[in-house]
């Protein structure tokens, strides 16, 4: 059996002390940034990339990857307690998980998130371990056409998923492809976009765009109106659900593993989407749809799982094809790409135990966030009362160091503070971040194989279409961008994300 | 006659990528262009400014036949703080060094917010630095000057 022998190997370099420690560095981490309200896993992860530079590869990969799930643990204790997601895929849980609460049962909401997280966790662990190999098959025999096919179907269906206007998110993988591009060009040598400014011929700095537009943006518009926060209760009781908890949980969590690791495959926020969709689900299937918003479990058992279920799924199409599903997974391939690591179907092949590596640490982590979180509530509870005042000028002073560390350029940092106002700009706009993220880490891709499929073609553009694998990308690309626009699905679409807001 | 009510985010919005995408058409047009065979370094970010602009101009079409919810309020004593903290690191991190620079950087971040009292800010500011010299300056051994010549006597 290969896969147990593939997954031996992962075991054997997760396990290692180095790697254990950075993997509990890592979720303590996530944890710690999900529980409080205004730090994302992105700009979190953002911040913290150029110090991992001094990691090796895996330690350095396995401990981002345990921020990102981390942070998904800890958003739902936030939004059980204090009615206010920590991260935005854990909104869902505050609708339901905080009337639980409020009723008294804030230990078992916060015990039935967890357990259904891990569940999911270690299901879709499982899936990515069964799937990432026969995909990466498939991706080995990818041409610069079907790259370049490929690209368009993650950027298309990051528009899909984006919240609200649907020419908005197409006009910032517009803008963001084109910011990609700024720099050297890679043919000619020619200076694009640099504005003259020497310091940008190497490109702008990935982690100065990604630590302004999500994390500075995000700063200044909790800065908006300060409020101070609420937390429910100091001491958290029961922990432990009841059987019949343990009863009604089951189904929806195994409902919610299968939604979230179907959506957290797609690309653009698959987590956030994963958690609305069970929620759905739940309400429509449940014999008592009137509890819903009253404290329902299934409220809670359901999206929570589907959201851990969606954010290890991410990882598929990252390790197989080296293509983001989210703007984490993007950082994550600039973590690759920083280590020396060329994301794609390649690393399975030539970085065997750093493919499995990863994928291990993920049901460790897991578990160490089952094991960990529950008993450490107290100490989160006691971090939700820390003021958000006290919170940003600490963020403000570790996003200079970590920016500024990537390559000692000063330039970057006049960068981050440009692209922080364009975010908060993005945000009063109306306009989702998360596509132009996207089309910044895709737009050299997305051009070096456009530009080699076509020199392959002979300057034959038909060649996207009579390649059949490539054919069928762009196919699937057009149909998601029809659906979209469909007049139906449009109206369908606000809806869900009304109820998000 | 039915009064033309514009919805104001939208139509800044269409007006704002319109104008980046005329700007980065303008470049591109400097740039060599090629042709589809052998396309130069303008071919591309050529196709993606057109498709910008006109993005641009469809949102702000469309800006004129519904009616949006408001902006809401800004974060102006928040950009006002915030977005020099950076850039005074920049300024100042080779010259100050990174102990005073970082002190400085987080001090100028914390009268963001009208809530945090002066005397808190120092104190705030003060342990910020001594854990990130702690943390990355010993503990990680990034190459940063702690004193830079500015302070060096």
């Amino acid at each position: 059996m290969e896969l147990f022998s593939n997954l031996a190997l992962g075991f054997a370099t997760a396990a290692s002390p180095a790697n254990l420690l950075f993997c509990l560095i890592g979720v303590l981490l996530g944890t710690l940034i999900g529980v409080l309200p205004g730090i994302g896993a992105t700009a979190t992860i953002a911040m913290l990339l150029p110090i991992t530079f001094q990691l090796e590869p895996v330690s350095s990969l396995i401990m981002l990857a345990g921020i990102y799930y981390g942070a998904q643990y800890g958003g739902s204790t936030t939004a059980i307690l204090i009615n206010m997601p920590g991260e935005s895929s854990s909104a869902v849980t505050a609708i339901d998980g905080y009337q639980m609460a409020r009723k008294g049962r804030a230990g078992a909401a916060l015990a039935i998130a967890a357990l259904g997280s891990f569940f999911a966790g270690t299901v879709s662990t499982f899936l990515v371990a069964v799937f990432a190999p026969p995909l990466t098959e498939i991706a080995l025999q990818f041409g610069a056409a079907e790259y370049f096919s490929l690209m368009i179907v993650g950027l298309v269906s990051s528009v899909a998923l984006a919240h609200g206007s649907i020419v908005k998110a197409l006009a910032m993988v517009a803008l963001g492809l084109l910011l990609g591009l700024v720099g050297t060009d890679i043919y000619s040598g020619t200076p694009r976009f640099t504005l003259g400014i020497r310091e940008y011929a190497d490109g702008l700095n990935f982690v100065a765009l990604a630590v302004g537009v999500f994390g500075i943006a995000e700063i200044l518009r909790n800065l908006e109106n300060e409020r101070t926060r609420e937390v429910l209760m100091a001491k958290v009781t029961d922990l432990m659900p009841t059987r019949d908890d343990f009863k009604r949980m089951f189904a929806p969590v195994v409902r919610g593993t299968i939604i979230g690791s179907a959506l957290g495959i797609l690309p653009g926020g698959g987590a956030i989407l994963a958690a609305f969709a069970s929620y759905t689900v739940e309400k429509r299937v449940s014999d008592r749809p009137e509890e819903f918003g009253h404290g329902a479990i299934a409220g809670v058992a359901g999206p929570e799982s589907a959201n851990n279920a969606g954010a290890q799924t991410s990882f598929i199409p990252l390790l197989t094809l080296g293509i983001p599903a989210n703007p984490v997974m993007a950082l994550m391939i600039g973590a690759m790409i920083i280590q020396g690591i060329v994301p794609g179907p390649n690393v399975a092949t030539e970085q065997p135990a750093l493919f499995w590596g990863i994928i291990a640490s993920m049901w460790i982590g897991n578990l160490m966030l089952v094991v960990l979180n529950l008993p450490l509530i107290g100490l989160w509870v006691k971090l939700l009362k820390i003021p958000y005042y006290v919170l940003f000028p600490i963020i403000m002073a570790f996003c200079s160091i970590g920016v500024y560390s990537v390559n000692s350029n000063v330039y970057d940092l006049y960068a981050v503070a440009f692209f922080g106002l364009v975010g908060y700009l993005l945000l009063k706009l109306r306009c989702e971040p998360a596509p132009l993220l996207l089309g910044f880490v895709l737009g050299p891709l997305l051009e070096e194989n456009l530009r080699r499929a076509m020199i392959l073609s002979r300057g034959d553009p038909t060649t996207f279409v009579t390649r059949p694998i490539s054919a069928i990308l762009l196919l699937i690309a057009a149909l998601v961008l029809v659906v979209v626009f469909l007049p139906s699905v449009k109206a369908k679409r606000q809806e869900v994300f009304v109820e998000e807001d | 006659m039915k009064s033309l009510s514009f919805d104001t985010t939208n139509a800044l919005c269409g007006g704002i990528l319109t104008a980046v995408g005329l700007f980065f058409t303008w470049q591109a047009f400097n740039l060599e262009l090629g042709t589809a065979f052998r396309m130069g370094p303008g071919y591309f970010p050529l196709m993606l400014a057109v498709i910008l602009t006109l993005l641009g101009i469809v949102i702000l079409v469309q800006s004129a036949r519904v009616q949006g919810e408001p902006m809401g309020p800004i974060a102006l004593r928040g950009m006002a703080f915030i977005l020099p903290a950076p850039i005074f690191f920049g300024l100042t991190v080779r010259g100050l060094g990174f102990v005073p620079s970082l002190f400085f950087t987080a001090l100028i971040a914390c009268f963001a917010s009208g809530r945090m009292k002066p005397l808190m800010a120092v104190a705030l500011s003060l342990a910020l630095t001594a854990f990130s010299v702690a943390v990355f300056s010993y503990g990680l051994g990034l190459p940063f000057q702690r004193f830079g010549p500015w302070v060096q006597f």
